[in-house]
């Protein structure tokens, strides 16, 4: 089966600022390829290469084997877009939301209200169908204008940055839609900040910054590739965190990470136990009083901070028609 | 639970093959800009409101001031005032289009199968049945403070027409202006351009009534002439005595403007909505 997204040396400038500079990236099929960065390391600009909005100004792109130079329609005949902003028509009901992106495909109107009611089915929104959008919560919107992706029974869904904004609550709900999609056979391209998300969600990860992939593999690769585990302690009073992190810089060169809030000192340690009986030591030799320690793989977070290091300059807007 | 995958029919002969046509796209669209402002009472009403208000100001309070030779003010001032309606309908029409760029739905259209002119097509189509609709109930209000056609009802229906066709024309422009906007303030704010246009003409008062340097562009502007092909055929006899030109003298003129704002701005416009 051919690969679901080929981009090899993609570059784009938009005036001065280089948003894409050489991005490489294949998806084989059957996958969800999450691609995370911080703003503006080049997400968006990706996706909507992709979405055939945007023209990359070197390199190739095919997705399900049409170039999206040579062959845009054949492109747009097979993915579905659904972006940040909720692109649907608050004065029409979600089903008429629906059914109207269907036509669009070509659907006749027997086939077009099939496809709203299964669509609606799918994402849970039966009883809302038939109320203006402009009556849904953010959450439902985010569904209807995932919905709308799906009419066209699309080979390859792209979502730029579908959760942002929303509640708990939505996210997981958007999330587990996500998941029944890709077990139903549909590739999905996933645009994230958020770290947690990619892990979830994704079975392979694409770390992008400053335009180009910085690392690829899974969740797990990603997370051995740092080596070694992560040493977490819970202080009982904020004030002794910095105590806490100079002594467990000691074990891994000065490195601790304070996370104040939850009052939480992390540091690497080396593979095997010995990392975690150290820090026990010189935390009781301190006589600092402890709530909790463990021992973890290090989370995406960590993963990432090793990687990329500080965001790209020049915070791109994010109006979706902007870079 | 059943899957999108099994339910939609992927066979060639069921969606995969088939594509949307310019004239179902651009009527699908098009669909979609109507209900927008069919279901928006506020729109409308608020519109309507603000129109027939500024409406019985010029007919009642400047009606008193103003004085034109040889006939009522109400029946010189309904062509005028219905034909600047085309560029304070096309602020809306600008706005709109700024809007769906902002708000990710032409991303959407763009991301879909459908041919590229249908999107402006539809709106251009939807935004002018709109024009011609609040046309009508203008001329429906300036019946009930007194205007009347003096010339024939055919006429008339020509001048309705001829408005028609104007706001179709100007549509163009606006979506242009709406395109390069990006956003509703910025539409907005363009969207003053139209004023110069609407008052240094012979909408709402005599040309010549002028200080000469504002004579120049109000007669050679496009408005003018349209404003005047719409009195010619409201005004009848009235008329040649007014303008000075018979009525084809206008009509042609302002068909020509039309044709030629069209010239210039469909392709520009659909340059910039192509380049995104």
């Amino acid at each position: 089966m051919t690969a679901t997204i080929e981009a090899h040396g993609l570059k784009k400038r938009f005036g001065k600022t280089t948003a894409l500079d050489g991005l490489d990236l294949v998806a084989e099929s059957g996958q969800v390829v999450a691609v995370l960065g911080p703003n503006g390391a080049g997400k968006t600009t990706f996706v909507r290469a992709v979405a055939t909005l945007l023209r990359p100004d070197e390199g190739t792109l095919r997705v399900a084997g049409h170039d999206v130079r040579k062959d845009p329609e054949a492109v747009r005949r097979v993915i579905g877009l659904a972006g940040q902003f909720a692109a649907v028509e608050p004065a029409m009901t979600g089903r008429e939301n629906l059914e109207m992106v269907a036509r669009l495909f070509g659907q006749d109107r027997r086939a077009a209200k099939t496809s709203a009611a299964a669509v609606l089915e799918q994402l849970g929104l039966v009883e809302a169908g038939d109320r203006l959008a402009r009556t849904y919560s953010g959450g439902m919107r985010r569904r209807l204008d995932l919905g709308a992706s799906l009419v066209g029974a699309p080979r390859l869904l792209l979502l730029d940055e579908p959760t942002t904004g929303l509640d708990p609550r939505s996210r997981l709900e958007l999330w587990d839609a996500i998941r029944t999609l890709v077990d139903a056979g549909t590739d999905v391209l996933l645009t994230t900040q958020y770290l947690d998300e990619a892990d979830q969600l994704a079975s392979q990860i694409v770390i992008i910054d400053h335009g180009r992939a910085v690392a690829t593999g899974t969740p797990t690769d990603l997370k051995r590739r740092i080596g070694g585990n992560v040493v977490e302690i819970h202080v009982r009073h904020g004030e002794d965190l910095a105590n806490v992190a100079e002594l467990l810089g000691r074990l891994d060169h000065g490195a601790a990470q304070i996370d104040e809030p939850t009052r939480r000192v992390s540091v690497r340690v080396d593979a095997g136990g010995d990392g975690l009986m150290t820090a026990l030591r010189s935390v009781q030799d301190a006589r600092v009083e402890i709530e909790d320690i463990a021992l973890r793989q290090p989370n995406l977070d960590e993963v990432f901070l090793a990687l990329t290091g500080p965001p790209a300059q020049g915070d791109h807007t994010t109006a979706p028609h902007a870079a | 639970m059943t899957s999108i995958a099994a339910t939609i029919d992927r066979s060639p002969t069921g969606l995969a093959g088939r594509q949307a046509g310019l004239a179902r796209s651009t009527l699908t669209v098009a669909r979609r800009a109507l209900l927008r402002y069919l279901r928006t009472p506020q729109l409308i009403v608020l519109a309507t409101i603000q129109m027939s208000l500024f409406f019985l100001i010029y007919r009642y309070m400047f009606g008193g001031a103003i004085h034109v030779a040889g006939m009522a003010y109400v029946d010189f001032l309904v062509p005028g005032f219905i034909a600047t309606g085309v560029l304070f309908s096309g602020i809306g029409t600008a706005t709109a289009m700024a809007e769906d760029l902002e708000q990710g739905f032409i991303d959407r259209l763009r991301s879909l199968p459908i041919p590229r002119s249908s999107v402006l097509a539809a709106r251009a189509i939807a935004d002018t049945a709109i024009f011609a609709w609040s046309t009508a109930f203008t001329a429906a209000i300036a019946y009930a403070v007194g205007f009347r056609l003096h010339g024939s009802a055919v006429d008339g229906l020509a001048a309705f027409g001829l408005v028609v066709a104007f706001g179709f024309a100007f549509e163009w422009v606006f979506i242009t202006l709406g395109l390069f906007a990006g956003n509703a303030q910025a539409a907005q704010g363009m969207g003053m351009i139209v004023f110069p246009f609407a008052f240094i003409s012979s909408a709402y008062v005599p040309v010549d009534s002028m200080p000469s340097w504002l004579q120049l562009f109000a007669e050679h502007q496009p408005l003018t002439y349209m404003v005047d092909a719409v009195r010619a055929l409201t005004l009848g006899p009235h008329a040649d005595a007014l303008l000075g030109h018979p009525a084809s003298y206008f009509v042609v003129r302002a068909l020509l403007w039309a044709l030629a704002i069209i010239a210039v701005a469909l392709p520009v416009a659909v340059a910039k909505y192509r380049r995104g």
